[in-house]
């Protein structure tokens, strides 16, 4: 108690389209996640689960209601606020979205390139070790299309968590991948996020993975149920504790 | 900064064919506007080379003449009026006429221009020009421009190799007392030089009385200006007088300004500027359309649009550099081809190196700011 939330999402409702074709996705969204929480959010295709993992990204303006991620009102903040929060969160998406162009180690550099304050050989240094913890430390100088699938996803992991954000955004992130290495790519994420303290935010329909949330969102026709109500006040996990 | 990511020069790299695609593109543009620039200026050079090679400061020419190719005459007495000014140190009058040359071996023939004056007088600062002014005293012994074109025959060659050369101009008999070179130009495909008498004999029609071209040399130390002002006091309307710098830029004006050369070489290295632009649009448009879903995650990250315009904008400027280097080297080549094949004065100048750079420049930046606006198709909403 007395953690103030990373994302605040209060009465938030977004609209497609417009005039005539304007169609409601979201209605009246309220959550709260907090420091160091797992959150799984499912749902049938459709229910806007994605629309909410752009909006918690920045990625599209907020239309209605208030929302705050790492402190910063997204309602009517401008493009380049949207750009700095940004860099303080972690994309997992489905399909991994590796630079071709680059190696597996560029392209976890690439998202500390964005920080410069971090020098370029400590960046070196920490994407080598970040490839090294996702278990890919041989293959930091391949291309994307030369490794696997699993391998991949390992390296969107790495690119990631590598700048320590601190919220984690994935949707869907073992759809591509076969049950064990699917497994092993969710794992592999909480146990980062708990060394580093973020919070993660994942959207699966995978139900062998649930085990691992501390908190389950359901998605329902752009409304969210909360499954197990009384831990939204709790805070389970404190990266200190 | 070695570990600094290059990505503009690792995307483009990465695509090995379509980088050697655009690289030949652009080399072919740099040839194109090369050879273009390149062949107007040879021709401008050619033009004027025969008037950039007289000896002397001031100019006197009928006002009718536009050419050397159209020239008109006028009477001798306006350059023995020039000469009774102070501050003249020499006057000598220039005959130029057309002879029909007969290839001693074919036997066919092509016409080329005469020139004649005063074997006494050094009117010519030509190589060859000087060390036989002597010889063309002798009737009828005339000097031949070795850089002619081709048909006239193997002049050159069996001179040097000390033969006699003798053939017909314009139905007279003549022998070549030596070799001088100007080279061919619009207003000739070959040259002679002979004496102003020889001229006449190989003309019939000319009088000494009527000359071409006024030459006139100021004492050392004096203002030619100053000559020139008191010439147009003295000489009436029907002549002009010319420094020697403004007889070259006379002769080249006209080439510039009342033929069409400037305009097709000028045309033609405009299609080389357009044709280079649309292949590095394509290139450059193709290669943002293919890694849009990566630009897209990387404004996800938090990269500015501006971060992936500038990617665009150094591909541009790597395809600029890279694309020039072998169309340049292809071009020294090309060029020694046409000396080599048309007498033609082509030759690389920094001038032309720097020009055609900054156009590749431009070509490229032009072509990256448009496939820019492919960019802000990244939306980075869409890629999850």
């Amino acid at each position: 108690m007395g953690t103030s939330p990373v994302i605040a999402i209060n009465h938030v409702s977004h609209f497609f389209g417009r005039g005539r074709l304007r169609k409601q996705i979201l209605f009246e969204i309220c959550a709260n996640i907090y420091p160091g929480e797992v959150v799984i959010m499912s749902g049938p295709s459709g229910s806007g689960k994605t629309t909410l993992l752009t909006l918690i990204g920045a990625l599209r303006s907020t239309q209605s209601g208030s929302l705050c991620v790492l402190n910063q009102q997204l309602k009517g903040a401008s493009t380049n606020d949207l750009v700095q929060v940004r860099r303080y969160i972690g994309y997992i998406f489905q399909a991994h979205n590796l630079l071709h162009s680059l190696t597996a180690r560029q392209n976890v550099q690439m998202s500390l390139d964005l920080h410069t304050e971090i020098d370029r050989k400590v960046a070196y240094q920490r994407s080598i070790d970040m490839l090294t913890e996702v278990g890919l430390a041989e293959w930091a100088d391949y291309y994307p299309p030369e490794l696997s699938g699993g391998q991949k996803q390992r390296v969107a992991i790495a690119r990631a968590l590598v700048s320590r954000p601190k919220i984690v955004l994935a949707d869907e992130p073992t759809a591509s991948l076969d049950k064990q290495s699917g497994r092993d790519v969710v794992e592999l994420m909480q146990q980062l996020a708990k060394q580093q303290g973020c919070t993660i935010l994942m959207v699966t329909h995978d139900n062998r993975v649930l085990d691992v949330a501390d908190r389950l969102f359901h998605m329902e026709d752009g409304r969210l149920h909360t499954q197990n109500p009384e831990t939204m006040i709790m805070t389970r996990h404190h990266p200190s504790s | 900064m070695l570990l600094a990511i290059p990505l503009a020069w690792l995307q483009l790299a990465r695509e090995k064919v379509r980088l050697f695609v655009a690289l030949a593109g652009i080399g072919f543009a740099v040839i194109l506007m090369m050879m273009q620039l390149g062949f107007q200026e040879a021709l401008f050079t050619a033009a004027v080379n025969f008037h950039v090679n007289l000896n002397t400061d001031i100019v006197l020419i009928n006002p009718q003449s536009t050419t050397l190719f159209a020239i008109k005459n006028f009477s001798r007495r306006r350059l023995y009026q020039a000469a009774g000014i102070d501050g003249v140190e020499s006057v000598t009058p220039l005959y130029l006429d057309f002879g029909i040359w007969r290839n001693p071996d074919t036997r066919s023939t092509r016409q080329l221009m005469i020139i004649g004056f005063d074997p006494s007088q050094k009117v010519f600062t030509l190589p060859g020009v000087e060390d036989h002014l002597e010889d063309i005293k002798l009737p009828d012994v005339v000097l031949f421009d070795e850089n002619s074109r081709p048909e006239y025959g193997p002049i050159a060659e069996k001179f040097k190799a000390g033969q006699t050369v003798t053939t017909e101009v314009s139905g007279r008999r003549i022998t070549v007392g030596g070799l001088f070179q100007l080279g061919a130009s619009f207003s000739a495909d070959g040259n002679l030089i002979t004496s102003d008498v020889n001229l006449i004999r190989m003309i019939p029609n000319r009088t000494l009385g009527l000359i071409d071209i006024g030459l006139i040399n100021v004492k050392p130390g004096v203002d030619v200006s100053a000559v020139m002002s008191e010439l147009q006091k003295i000489l009436p309307d029907d002549v002009l007088i010319l420094s020697k710098q403004g007889f070259v830029r006379f002769e080249r004006n006209y080439w510039e300004t009342s033929t069409t050369i400037g305009f097709i070489f000028t045309l033609g290295t405009m299609m080389g500027f357009i044709v280079g632009m649309v292949i590095v649009y394509q290139i450059l448009y193709t290669d943002v359309s293919d890694h849009l879903a990566e630009y897209a995650t990387l404004k996800a990250m938090g990269y500015k649009s501006r971060f992936l315009y500038s990617v665009v904008l150094q591909e541009a400027f790597i395809l600029a550099v890279l694309g020039f280097i072998p169309g340049f080297a292809l071009c020294l080549g090309l060029y020694k081809l046409v000396r080599d094949g048309t007498a033609l004065p082509m030759f690389m100048t920094p001038d032309r190196v720097t020009t055609v750079f900054i156009l590749t420049l431009i070509m490229c930046i032009v072509s990256g700011v448009i496939a820019m606006r492919r960019v802000q198709a990244a939306d980075p909403a869409d890629i999850f």
